[in-house]
């Protein structure tokens, strides 16, 4: 039986090679959510990046945040484009801003039924969804309407 | 200092297109599609293919300038040029840089093409299926956000939240298509007409958009001819005069994760003033429009950022009456567009401007002397046109 929102068989995502995400990627493991923020300027930021996009600086740190936020936009996605979701029925993307971090959006699956009514402005917390049996292991960020 | 504009400069005085295939039919390779509709524009144009000394293009079209050149026995290659950026966003830019080049005397007679051949090649619309992804995928393949419309789709969600958008106008949108490719057999969706009905009876592909607010995906090619405002004003045809051209995205559209600053956007909002002060043109001045169907909800953010409709009246404005030749308030891909003609990937939305400026659609705007021409919304780099009769110079 599995736990995670979609089928298993979907893409396992890796850190890059470079090394600019890793702290992300580990913190989920353990249950965290891990954003970017300037060490000058005081931005958050989202996606990773090497440099601040409002000061340019290179002193990036990454801060431990509230796995807290606000529905931004979604979609639901019926037609399967990925052999994994063959036959498995819509399932739902939200855009959900960090409230905690300046408003940074991250991009998860809404847990529950997949064809509830989706209200813009929802406020959700997140779940953290394990795939410790894959290779390499690693953790998603989903959420829930709270 | 001398003004900042390509107004008149330039112009396309010959378009060609290969037939337009369903998917993976076409007989031929993709090399060939792309050397047919060349010879088809130099046709056209009533000029040899020797004449040709330039090549621009987009989204990595896999035939190099310099194969097409040896091919077609042109004696010096003088310019070639790759916009960046996947997806149809580099149509227009790709007139507007062979435009720029011919303007700046780098070359005399350049051609934008572009070719599709899926069945030789692998198809746009499927996710990739990597077993691991990494760097911005990491963050949507795992969550099911792999092709194009699921990468676009919530931009248009939040904009039909804020302005309180009808899925009616979608459909509007895809049925103007559909009506306008009833009357041009080079359509693929020739004598296919679409209905309220049958639109509103197809699946979800991902909510907001059903099955026909979807482009269709073909092999074929097209080719435009740009040369001189001098030039081709003796030449074959009547001469489609580029008036003004842009292309980028505003703030950090291509930020990753979906953190552009101005989301529930096209891309358009900062380019579409600058055409419009580049060509000396205003909305009103717009005879027909020609906005790039991925998806119809990019053409409806488009055709409001480029000021045709306030986003607040969107209900009202795109109504299928507003949208069909010749009567139209704002004919709207009038040959069927990349909907029901062919996704050429808005190549072939290029040449039906270039129609309507000569007189020559089968769905012709009367009196067209202004077509605006709109690419690759929402994509993170996107480009438009306006071109002109020689009434408009």
């Amino acid at each position: 039986m599995s736990k995670s929102y979609l089928p298993e068989g979907m893409p396992i995502p890796i850190p890059m090679d470079d090394g600019l995400d890793t702290s992300y990627w580990e913190a989920t493991r353990r249950g965290e959510l891990m954003i970017q923020k300037c060490a000058d300027c005081g931005t958050w930021q989202w996606g990773p990046e090497w440099l601040c996009h409002n000061c340019q600086s290179l002193k990036i740190t990454w801060k431990k945040v509230a796995p807290e936020g606000t529905i931004y936009s979604w979609e639901r996605p019926w037609h399967p484009v990925h052999p994994a979701l063959k036959d498995h029925g819509p399932y739902i993307v939200v855009l959900v801003e960090l409230r905690h971090a300046g408003n940074v959006r991250m991009i998860g699956n809404l847990l529950g039924d997949p064809h509830q009514d989706v209200i813009i402005g929802s406020k959700v917390e997140a779940v953290f969804e394990p795939h410790d049996d894959a290779d390499p292991p690693y953790a998603l960020v989903q959420w829930k309407v709270v | 200092m001398r003004e900042r504009t390509i107004r008149g400069k330039t112009a396309i005085a010959g378009v060609g297109e290969t037939t337009y295939y369903k998917h993976g039919q076409s007989p031929d390779s993709e090399l060939v599609l792309v050397l047919k509709a060349i010879l088809a524009a130099c046709e056209d144009a009533g000029i040899s293919p020797k004449e040709i000394d330039g090549f621009t293009s987009y989204s990595n079209d896999r035939n190099e300038p310099t194969r097409l050149a040896a091919a077609l026995g042109i004696d010096e290659l003088r310019f070639s040029n790759m916009n960046w950026g996947g997806g149809g966003g580099g149509v227009a830019a790709a007139i507007g840089n062979a435009a720029a080049a011919v303007a700046c005397g780098y070359a005399d007679c350049v051609v934008a093409f572009r070719g599709l051949a899926q069945g030789q090649f692998r198809r746009f619309g499927q996710g990739a299926p990597d077993p691991t992804v990494s760097g911005d995928a990491a963050y949507m393949s795992p969550y099911g956000v792999l092709s194009p419309l699921q990468k676009y789709a919530m931009r248009a969600m939040r904009f039909m939240h804020d302005h309180k958008v009808d899925h009616r106008v979608l459909r509007a949108i895809s049925m103007a298509s559909y009506n306008h490719a009833q009357n041009n057999p080079r359509a693929v969706m020739y004598n296919r007409p679409l209905s309220a009905e049958k639109y509103d009876d197809s699946r979800w592909i991902a909510e907001p958009c059903r099955l026909f607010d979807c482009c269709q995906e073909n092999d074929g090619a097209a080719a435009c001819i740009i040369v001189s405002a001098e030039t081709a004003k003796d030449m074959k045809q009547p001469a489609a005069y580029i008036l003004g051209a842009v292309q980028g995205s505003d703030h950090r559209c291509g930020a990753p994760v979906m953190n552009a600053s101005n989301f529930a956007s096209s891309s358009f909002a900062s380019l579409a003033p600058r055409l419009y002060e580049m060509s000396g043109m205003k909305p009103q001045d717009v005879d027909v429009v020609q906005s790039y169907e991925n998806f119809t909800i990019g053409v409806m953010m488009a055709v409001v950022e480029h000021g045709f409709c306030d986003p607040d009246d969107c209900n009202e404005f795109f109504q299928i009456d507003n949208l069909v030749a010749p009567n139209g308030k704002m004919p709207l891909n009038t040959s069927g567009g990349n909907l029901a003609e062919c996704y050429m990937h808005g190549l072939g939305l290029q040449i039906e401007a270039v129609r309507q400026i000569r007189g020559q659609s089968v769905n012709q705007v009367p009196d067209a002397d202004v077509a605006i021409n709109i690419a690759g919304p929402m994509v993170h780099h996107v480009s438009s046109v306006i071109m002109g009769s020689e009434a408009t110079l």
